[in-house]
Formats: C-alpha cells, structure tokens, sequence
C-alpha cells in the first residue's frame, strides 16, 4: 500500500476537512486505487509526447487592462457570516 | 570557527497596473473597504480569471531589465492554504515554468568593485487582502481591495554575503522597478516587500547550512538590522554547539530582534498543482523583442551617461542615478544650471542632508529645482556669497520661498563694495591690536583670523575676496 492512514489524515487536515474513522479507511482505499491506475499509466513510453498542462488547446488568453466598476461593498459582505466597518469580521489571527 | 553568511532574498514588487491581474476591479491603493471586489477575485464559484496583458508585458520588462530568459510558455499554478485574507483558499502562483528565469543583476562591492548577483526566477502571482487587528477585541477584520493586484515576485540566488550587500541588492532591484515605471517601490506602503533567506557556513565551505526566513522588514534599514541580528544569533548558536532550527522568524521592529513564528509547521506543504482556470502563457520572440526596443534608459546606462555628458565622478553619478527621481531632479537642475558639478554637490551634500533629516524622498522635496537653481544664478552674479548661499538653502528649504525673495527679506546681499567694507575693517584692527601686532611680528597665520572675525561682523554678508584684498593693504 503505497498511502497510509497518516498521510490521509495529514491531507486531510491541511484541506480542514474532518474524517471519520471508517472515512480514512474509505479514502485510503480509494487513493490507493487511484495511484495503482496511475503506475498502469507509467508503463506507457511518453518520453516523446509533448506534455499537456491543459484540456482545451487555447493558449495565452489575455484581457486588456481597463479597470471598471465592481461590485458594492454591500453586495461584496452580503454573504458574510460577521461584519463590520465595511470588513469582514474574523476570530484574531495573530 | 569562523563562519560566513549566505543570503537569498525574495522579492513582492506590486505592479503599477489599473486593474487587478485577472479581474477589471480597479488596482488602486486606498479605496473604502471591499469597494474594489468582484465574483472573480473574492473566488465565487462559476467565475474566471482572464489574465491582464499588461502584467505580462511589466513582468517581461522587468525579466529584460535584469537580462532574464523570458520562458516561451509558461503556467499558472494554485498555491493551496487557508489563511483569511485568502479568500479563494489559493493563491494563483506560478510554480513549475516561472515566467522568467536566470537573470543577474550588479550591486557595488565592498572593495569598490562591482558583483553580480543571481536571480533564479521572476514570476507572476495576485497578491492576498489585508488584515487589521482589533487593539481591544478578539478581531480580524479583512479588505479584499488588494485581493488579486498583480505581484512580481523575484528570487536571487543565494549570492549576497552581508547585510549591507542585501541592501544595496534590494536598492538597485527597486531602482529598476522605478525606472521601467512597472512598481512604485514604496516598501513603508507595503507595494516593495522583501522577505530574507539565512544561513551560515564554515568560511570556504561549499555546502549550505541550515536556513531561517526572516519577514515582516519594511525598509531598507530595517533589512539592514534583521539580517545582522539573525547572522549574530545563528552564529551564537553555532559557537554553543547547537543546531539551526528551519523556521520563518518575524523581525520585531522596536525590540530590535527575531522571533520565530508559531506553529506554522504545515504551511509549507502548499500542494501546488496547474490552475485548471488558466490556460498556459506563451510568449512570442516578436512580442518581447517589440518590449525590448521600448525598454526606457535604465540606472547602469543613466549612470553611464551621466558620467560622459556631465564630466561628473562615477561615486556622484552612482548615487544621483540610484532613484529615478532623484536623477530627474539633478538633470532639471542642469537644465536651468548648466555647471553640472556644483549642481551635483549642493544635491548630493545639502539636499540629501535635509531630506534624510525629515525621512522624506526626493519627490517630496520642498525645494525645487528651480529654487535650486535660483540660487546658484545668485551666487554666480556675485549677489550672494558661497557662506550666505548655505544659509538661503536652509530657508527656501524651510519655507518653499525663492532665493531671491530670501535675499531681498533678509537683505542678504554680499557686500562688494569697497567703501562698506572699510568700516567693519577698520573695526576689526582697532579691536584687536594684539593680534595686528603679532601679525606684523610675522605670525602670518592670524590672516585667516582676521577674514573671520570682518565675515562675523557682516552676518557673512562680505565679499571673501575684497576682503583678503582691503586686509592685505592695510595690514602691509
């Protein structure tokens, strides 16, 4: 097995998400799967394929520099759990 | 044992752009609160980044500027964290195929020389909110204004040595940042950041010892004290026997030390992976040769410049060309004052003096070129003295008025009239016969003496040369 419980549950602590036990055993299961699909894949000689870092085929998209209106400090809190003086409001982080 | 320091510095320069770098919010520094926010910058799903063309052409200026290798394809990355002014939950970064890489740059060496310093690569990335803390209350609060302001961030090699050679690197980096008009170089305003890489090793090792990194130093003195302080405690650490801790440590301002940051063992493990957002970034030959030719004339070649044009010595040009302004300043200076010389050393002594008394930058200077100039035509015409000339500096410096009205107020007018000179003269020999007597006796140097007290008794005002003049006849 090349993933064990820790490194699930380190991953899984940087991405804050909290696992149940028998979740960890799932998920360990599960990318396990997917690393073993991935060393199939390994077999293949891609030593002369030209490596896609993108699905679609489009390169260099770019906007020219305009800035325009955004959206009202308002609509921008307006989802926000805690508020004030026009911030969002967070538990101290420092 | 004795050891040596190794240096890296990395570099946030802030781009002088009017909208964010993958967003049209407005890039403006200083805005309310969370005006300047949109779907795309605060990562509201459904929404995409487009890339702002003119970040790009800025971050290939810089890249030319520091005779970098523009990479023909480069990618965006996500830098993955939790932190609140992160709204997305990433940065987009640039990770594997950086927009540039392997440049140099040249800083003056401590023997006089010159020494190039590496820079691994310059990317481009959005820049993260700001925070405030509540001083009272258990509070954060967080402005998503700056969420998503294009950055450059630059890598050098770890080449430099010595806190001050760190300094001088950060100097010419910002100098040519200012130059190419891409980042205004504020480093108290946070748009010029810098965060260190330290370590030590035995002198004449090859190898690299174990490194801190240092933050949260927002000016060059401070660059200065942060690098000494933590060069001093890892070598006192090392003398006891003990071993370097990797950490980032904050630099505290007013207690003048480091400290390492807590619990942070995790947030290197960023899981960077290609933005699915973005497609790649490739940059045409033509595209950058066209930025090439319209590169503006950069700090080495001003200097260059200055040193031929201006018949001035290359330490005067050196530090006149270091800030664009500042060298803006001096040549509309001699513009109106063509005696380039003296116009560089009234800027270089009396000016930079005054400024760096008031912490303020050439830009803010109360006194003009004009004013500068002004001056200098008086003490060229023979209105004023040289003596008098320092005294008129001062005031339109702390007046903002011209040198002529300075003049005229205080009636500062030298006196080269022979006739006025006679009677403080006279004065002065009557005052003083023990020293016209041993004068007379051949105590030649009691001259000088003489010239003194006759510039007292005019508030300087005496032309120094009619007075050598008038003394000489009257004491033969």
């Amino acid at each position: 097995m090349k993933v064990e419980i820790g490194e699930v549950e380190h991953v899984a602590r940087l991405a804050r998400l909290k696992l149940s036990e028998d979740e960890k055993e799932l998920f360990t299961g599960q990318l396990n799967a997917i690393l073993d699909y991935m060393e199939k894949l390994n077999e293949l000689d891609t030593g002369s394929i030209e490596p896609t870092f993108h699905v679609v085929s489009h390169q260099s998209v770019m906007r020219e520099d305009a800035a325009k209106e955004s959206q009202p400090q308002e609509a921008a809190l307006d989802n926000a759990p805690d508020k004030a003086q026009g911030c969002f409001r967070v538990p101290k982080i420092i | 044992m004795e050891y040596e320091a190794v240096i890296g510095l990395e570099v946030h320069a802030q781009l002088l752009t009017g909208s964010k770098i993958f967003c049209n919010c407005s890039a403006a520094f200083g805005a309310e609160p969370n005006t300047h926010t949109c779907p795309v910058c605060t990562g509201m799903p459904g929404s995409l980044p487009v890339l702002n063309r003119k970040a790009v052409e800025f971050a290939i200026k810089l890249a030319l500027a520091t005779d970098s290798h523009v990479a023909p394809l480069s990618l965006f990355a996500r830098k993955n964290y939790f932190y609140p002014d992160l709204p997305k939950g990433y940065q987009i970064s640039q990770y594997e195929l950086p927009l540039a890489v392997q440049g140099s740059v040249e800083i003056p060496s401590a023997d006089g020389g010159k020494k190039r310093i590496g820079i691994t690569r310059i990317h481009m990335e959005e820049d993260a909110g700001k925070l405030f803390h509540d001083e009272a209350k258990p509070f954060s609060y967080v402005d998503f204004n700056r969420t998503g302001v294009p950055l450059l961030e630059i890598v050098s090699e770890p080449d430099l040595r010595t806190p001050q050679e760190a300094a001088d690197y950060l100097r010419v980096l910002r100098a040519i940042l200012q130059y190419l008009e891409i980042c205004d170089g504020n480093m108290e305003e946070g748009s010029f950041r810098c965060d260190a890489n330290v370590s030590l090793r035995p002198v004449g090792s090859k190898t690299l010892g174990t490194r801190t990194e240092v933050k949260n130093m927002n000016s060059f003195r401070h660059v200065e004290r942060a690098l000494a302080y933590e060069i001093e405690r890892q070598n006192e650490v090392l003398e006891s026997g003990g071993a370097v801790v990797q950490e980032t440590r904050l630099w505290d301002p007013q207690k003048g030390i480091t400290e390492a940051m807590r619990g942070k063992e995790e947030a290197h493990d960023y899981r960077y992976f290609p933005d699915p957002d973005l497609v790649p970034l490739a940059i045409d030959a033509q595209w950058i040769e066209e930025i090439r030719k319209g590169l503006p004339e950069l700090p080495l070649q001003r200097k260059e410049r200055f040193i031929q044009a201006y018949q001035i010595p290359e330490y005067d040009a050196g530090v006149i060309t270091a800030s664009k302004a500042l060298a803006d300043y001096y040549e509309e200076c001699v513009r109106l004052f063509p005696e380039p010389k003296q116009v560089a050393n009234w800027i270089m002594g009396d000016l930079l003096r005054l400024l760096k008394e008031d912490e303020k930058e050439v830009e803010e200077s109360p006194l003009s070129p004009q004013h500068l100039a002004g001056m200098l035509g008086l003490m060229k015409d023979g209105t004023i003295s040289g003596k008098i000339a320092k005294t008129v500096f001062e005031e339109m410096y702390k007046t903002g008025k011209g040198a002529q009205e300075i003049v005229k107020e205080q009636g500062l007018v030298q006196i080269t009239d022979e006739e006025a000179l006679t009677k403080p003269i006279d004065e002065v020999l009557q005052n003083n016969p023990n020293e016209v007597a041993a004068y007379k006796g051949g105590k030649d140097k009691l001259f000088g003496f003489f010239v003194g007290q006759v510039m007292k008794a005019t508030q300087g005002k005496a032309n120094p040369q009619l007075v050598n003049q008038i003394l000489k006849k009257k004491l033969s």
